[in-house]
């Protein structure tokens, strides 16, 4: 079983380490969970997708001193490797444990790249091509593409899950929060500004990863994978760039930036 | 001693109703904050923006650490055993006084089922009234 080669991993490297994050799972409930030397590894499953990255950049925030593990699947090492790439933590302290997704989950995340660059074990599956995206695009017109966000964005209850599960939403203040954009305690929320707000801010900006945190974390089953992934599109087409596929000097924004 | 203690507390929110599942994040004995409980049957990994900030009040320096008790109009700190026993002598008098349909009990929506039930017991078999009402009623 590949969660009983993984537990064997992580109990060699914890001799190393002040902690690893990983999920447990105990009488049904699967939750984040810091693993410490000597610790039973019994509950570590590889569990659901997972945005753990999230967890270890707000424990090392806090603790930046400490050398932590993950247990990660490849978009939660994209994820590690991008918060490095915006300096936001430091790959130094960090050891990634990754193994690669199944067949199946691949396909349910449309995910083109389902494994970490480094697997401790399991074998890789292939990627999946995103047909959503081109359906979406040669389906629909420009209009009807509009129509289309519109009904999904009414929908939105004004949670900020998404900004707030987001492993790569890392910045003190944040935009969608000020009034210039948004109004405090209105819905519906402003079209189309909140929700492209964070789509900039993230996937448009080269950060999103497409874990899919955001969507499971939406009560509204707003379809935001599908948005950010159409914006990574473009991202790859005029810039040549995927979000954390290896550490970079600096992210694209920066060099538009910098060029005017 | 680890250099670390992190832990993650699976709770209930105590906003409304519903009863969404919260996962409260502590690190080192200090409320980090709140992630949603992907496997909770009632919630299911979502929360809406009550629930995202739960645990805000936990640190806040507003927050009572002891009961109150108005001595002489004035609010001093008490322990629970004088604040409950202050509560149960003032309502007994008033119910051996006045009669217990004197008095009402409002129960929350921010309580569980079980408490709301407690309540209305503690109304009826205890002070002996039929006052029970809800506090959106109020």
């Amino acid at each position: 079983m590949l969660v009983d080669e993984i537990r064997s991993v992580v109990k060699d490297k914890l001799e190393g380490l002040d902690g690893v994050v990983a999920l447990a799972e105990e009488q049904g409930r699967i939750t984040p969970h810091l693993y410490t030397p000597g610790d039973d590894l019994s509950t570590l499953t590889l569990g659901p997708r997972y945005p753990l990255a999230l967890v270890l950049r707000d424990i090392l925030k806090r603790k930046p001193d400490l050398r932590l593990g993950i247990v990660a699947r490849g978009c939660q090492e994209r994820a590690l490797i991008e918060l490095a790439n915006w300096r936001q933590l430091s790959l130094d302290r960090v050891v990634v444990i990754g193994f690669p997704c199944s067949a199946e989950l691949a396909a349910e995340c449309r995910c083109a790249l389902p494994y970490p660059n480094e697997i401790a074990a399991g074998e890789k599956v292939e990627g999946v091509q995103d047909r959503l995206l081109e359906e979406f695009r040669a389906a629909k017109s420009r209009e009807e593409r509009l129509a289309f966000w519109q009904r999904q964005f009414a929908k939105c209850i004004k949670c900020y899950g998404c900004r707030t599960i987001c492993p790569l939403c890392f910045c003190e203040k944040c935009a969608m929060e000020q009034e210039t954009w948004v109004t405090r305690g209105r819905l519906p929320v402003p079209f189309p500004a909140f929700h492209v707000i964070k789509a900039i801010h993230t996937a448009g900006m080269g950060k999103c990863v497409g874990c899919h945190a955001c969507e499971d974390a939406c009560p509204a089953n707003i379809p935001l994978s599908l948005l950010y992934a159409l914006l990574r599109q473009d991202l790859r087409s005029l810039f040549g760039y995927d979000a954390g596929l290896q550490r970079v000097g600096k992210p694209p924004v920066f060099k538009i930036t910098e060029e005017g | 001693m680890p250099p670390i203690s992190y832990s993650v507390t699976e709770t209930v929110c105590c906003y409304c109703g519903v009863g969404c599942g919260l996962h409260v994040q502590t690190l080192d004995g200090k409320v980090l904050g709140v992630l949603p409980a992907r496997s909770h049957p009632v919630s299911q990994g979502k929360l809406c923006i009550k629930g995202w900030n739960a645990a805000e009040f936990v640190n806040h320096t507003d927050r009572l650490q002891t009961p109150l008790v108005r001595v002489n109009g004035e609010l001093k700190p008490a322990t629970w055993d004088e604040a409950l026993e202050l509560v149960s002598s003032k309502l007994t008098g008033i119910a051996q006084e006045s009669g217990p349909d004197s008095l009402g009990f409002l129960s929350s929506a921010k309580c569980s089922n079980e408490e709301n039930y407690l309540l209305q017991k503690l109304a009826r078999a205890v002070i002996g009234t039929n006052n029970v009402d809800h506090c959106a009623r109020l």
